[in-house]
């Protein structure tokens, strides 16, 4: 049996007067129903852009889509525009980062929630009104009733954030992405948001695509990790695999580089080098290679000439990566674990 | 260290060549070191005005609301808490962007609260900032040779034609090639950015830098590069920070001691280790319990969450009492009857609750009766007297220990 989402070979390119920014480079991923997926990578590393090609949200620009997006049988990337719009909504849905921009401050926020309730279901004002409150309730927000006739700026940041997850689950989509959605939030108010998805999920067994920088929200969220590098993934599968045995030096540097707040105080931080690379023209051979500390362990200048292919990984399973080391596992636990986590790598000796 | 001294198996670790390649083990608390920074009863009430040509004052927001504490020579005060907590306020306070309402600071000897601009001109070189955004930090259209060299002008710290030299000293001081001095901010990156926001802070050796969320609108692997620069500065020129941050993880690397805030006071401060390991503040609690946490999760365990209900009460008309106990599952009576002061409860280690405990220990009984002088349901005691100097920077050589209710000392 196929998966319920099925991500093959996703290539988005833009044409731009300086060349074609390759933001996403045959990414292929699988997620289904009940399950949650979370997509890791800086800034420019085409987490968001792969994602917005799912809802067809690259149609009416200059991008160049190709590959194929399978959503429950039907290949998103080949239906007209019409067919994509009915389902944008009501079968995939999106929550953004920013809840503020991502609203319209004119309208209430029960007028846009029941919006998009009314779009996809013929029903009269009144009960997009009733079903609108019933769904600020379930999203944990006070007093419904009044609430659904405030603006957007009268909500706080945590509130809106609800609003929007409201919105997005007002058709009950089968898929939801969430784009970064508690990154502009405080770590209390994100830890309800988490509760809230969570729930959420459970009750309506739908898939979560979620996209963030943070280790943490994955590490709490997801079942499978996809991380991306320069438009491509560098390592993917089960998340626990790839948080305790990860094999791409890219991915070391995503966990050296964020303190925590528990464990030792004696382990140390060590950022990645140097600056993201430019999709216009992204470095030969391996995109990480500019900012990797281990190339002189691969033979024959690899990292600088050939692009490594996603291989299974060395502990087996679901997990692959993308990278030349023959023994990645070794390297991390004599080299890296050590400074990031002295007293794990002791009790391992 | 000397070449001849025998490597001890720390210094041997120190030495180890990822150190040189720019790994950093977090900042250690030095406990005899000197206060740059004192502040006591720090206030700043902004008034709520109506609309209208007769414009009433109607309230006032309480942003920060009796703030005492002191910041090390050389060393690092932390300064969490949820937005709209006061926190970015103090530190505009600290550096006289604001006139407080009330309170002193006392920096290197002077109270400088209350002092003009005019007075506050020379002290402007001994305090300096890092903003949160460098984008909107720095000038689009001066050079980044324009923006670090303006502090020198202005201050007339060197000769003209000296200034071009220091800069770029300074440039390369932060990681950025010397040359890049005529360029424009649009074209760098958001990481090098905030290194031209750091050089700018620098350009004048202050003592203090309030750094304000120096790292949070930056990528992951950048942030870390920065941290370990200000690590780096604050090493070699022996400056004194106070880190204002609501990344809890990125406080615990860079600060040796840290406090929270909760709207507009401080409701718990302590050293690292205790903070973050042993917190007594239900409210403390609460923001470590909601921090995801990769390691923690990727080794299996998942520490259970305290769910904290609802919002921030608003500033303007703050609940009564204890300020936290609309959202805090030990609240009792007395919450809503006294105000619990911030009371010394270790060597290094304050915390403001008639319930302090530690997680999932916490008391039956107030263990604020005595300092506060009420029974425990917060109603006054005739006679009885608060026996303790409230609301004092720095701390003492005595304290409530917890667990006799009497006094000790160190």
């Amino acid at each position: 049996m196929s998966s319920f989402l099925s991500v093959r070979d996703l290539v988005v390119h833009f044409p731009t007067v300086d060349g074609v920014v390759k933001a996403t480079e045959n990414l292929s991923y699988e997620l289904d129903r009940g399950q949650t997926l979370g997509i890791v990578g800086e800034s420019g590393s085409g987490k968001s852009v792969s994602s917005s090609a799912i809802l067809g949200l690259h149609r009416g620009t200059n991008a160049e889509v190709s590959g194929e997006i399978m959503l429950d049988g039907v290949d998103l990337l080949k239906v007209n525009d019409e067919t994509i719009r009915r389902k944008r909504g009501r079968e995939v849905a999106m929550i953004f980062q920013d809840p503020l921009s991502a609203m319209h401050p004119y309208y209430t926020v029960g007028n846009q929630i029941s919006e998009a309730y009314r779009v996809h279901n013929n029903v009269s004002r009144k009960q997009a009104r009733a079903r609108t409150v019933e769904m600020l309730d379930r999203v944990g927000i006070p007093q419904p009733d009044r609430r659904v006739d405030d603006y957007p700026h009268q909500f706080s940041g945590g509130m809106r954030q609800r609003a929007m997850i409201a919105m997005a689950l007002i058709n009950d989509p089968g898929l939801l992405i969430a784009d970064e959605p508690t990154t502009a939030l405080d770590v209390t108010v994100q830890a309800q948001i988490l509760d809230l998805l969570q729930d959420l999920q459970r009750e309506f067994n739908s898939a979560i695509i979620i996209i963030t920088h943070d280790l943490g929200v994955v590490a709490e969220m997801a079942d499978d990790v996809l991380v991306m590098y320069a438009g491509r993934a560098v390592e993917y599968g089960p998340t626990k695999e790839i948080l305790v045995h990860p094999e791409m030096p890219y991915t070391w540097g995503l966990l050296s580089s964020v303190p925590d707040v528990v464990g030792d105080t004696d382990a140390k931080l060590i950022p990645i080098r140097g600056n993201p690379p430019s999709l216009l023209t992204p470095p030969a051979g391996c995109a990480f290679h500019p900012r990797c500390d281990h190339t002189d362990k691969v033979p024959g200048r690899l990292c600088f000439t050939t692009l490594p292919e996603l291989t299974p990984a060395r502990a087996g399973g679901d997990h692959t990566k993308r990278c030349h080391l023959v023994n990645p596992d070794e390297v991390y636990a004599k080299e890296v674990l050590p400074e990031i986590a002295p007293e794990m790598s002791e009790e391992d000796a | 260290m000397s070449s001849s001294e025998p490597l001890t198996d720390a210094s041997a670790a120190d030495a180890s060549p990822v150190e040189s390649s720019g790994a950093h083990a977090a900042s250690r608390l030095d406990p005899g070191a000197k206060a740059v920074l004192t502040v006591q009863n720090l206030r700043m009430y902004f008034p709520v005005k109506t609309s209208g040509i007769i414009r009433r004052t109607v309230g006032h927001v309480q942003a920060v609301d009796g703030v005492s504490f002191q910041v090390p020579t050389g060393g690092a005060l932390g300064l969490v808490g949820e937005s709209g907590c006061g926190k970015s306020t103090t530190g505009r306070l600290i550096t006289r962007l604001l006139r407080p309402t009330g309170g002193t600071i006392d920096f290197d000897g002077r109270d400088i609260a209350q002092l003009s601009n005019r007075e506050l001109l020379p002290l402007r070189r001994e305090i300096q900032m890092i903003f949160q955004d460098p984008a909107t930090s720095l000038n689009p259209r001066h050079t980044v040779g324009a923006i670090v060299g303006a502090p020198l002008l202005i201050h007339k710290v060197v000769p003209k034609d000296k200034v071009l030299p220091r800069v770029q000293e300074l440039l390369e001081i932060v990681g950025l090639n010397p040359e890049h001095y005529n360029r424009y901010p649009h074209e760098f990156s958001g990481g090098q950015r905030q290194r031209i926001g750091i050089a700018r802070a620098l350009t004048l050796q202050p003592k203090l830098l309030v750094a304000d969320e120096p790292v949070s609108a930056l990528d992951v692997s950048i942030q870390a590069q920065v941290i370990n620069l200000l690590q780096d500065v604050q090493k070699e020129f022996g400056i004194g920070f106070l880190f204002i941050a609501h990344d809890l993880a990125v406080v615990r690397h860079f600060c040796p001691e840290v406090a929270v805030m909760y709207l507009g006071k401080i409701v718990e401060i302590a050293d690292r280790e205790t903070l973050y390991l042993r917190p007594h503040h239900p409210y403390t609690q609460a923001l470590l319990s909601a921090v995801p946490d990769v390691k923690q999760a990727a080794i299996g365990g998942r520490r259970e969450r305290i769910r904290l209900e609802g919002d921030v009460p608003s500033p303007i008309l703050p609940p009564s009492g204890c300020r936290f106990r609309t959202r805090c599952s030990l609240a009792q009576e007395i919450c809503a009857k006294v105000e619990p002061p911030l009371m010394q409860i270790g060597p290094r280690h304050k915390v403001a609750c008639h319930f302090a405990g530690e997680l999932g220990h916490a008391p039956k009984e107030p263990v604020t009766m005595q300092v506060c002088g009420v029974d425990a349901h917060g109603s006054p005691v005739a006679g009885a007297a608060p026996d303790v100097q409230l609301n004092e920077p720095g701390f003492s050589d005595s304290w409530l220990d917890l667990q006799t209710g009497q006094r000790a000392g160190a």
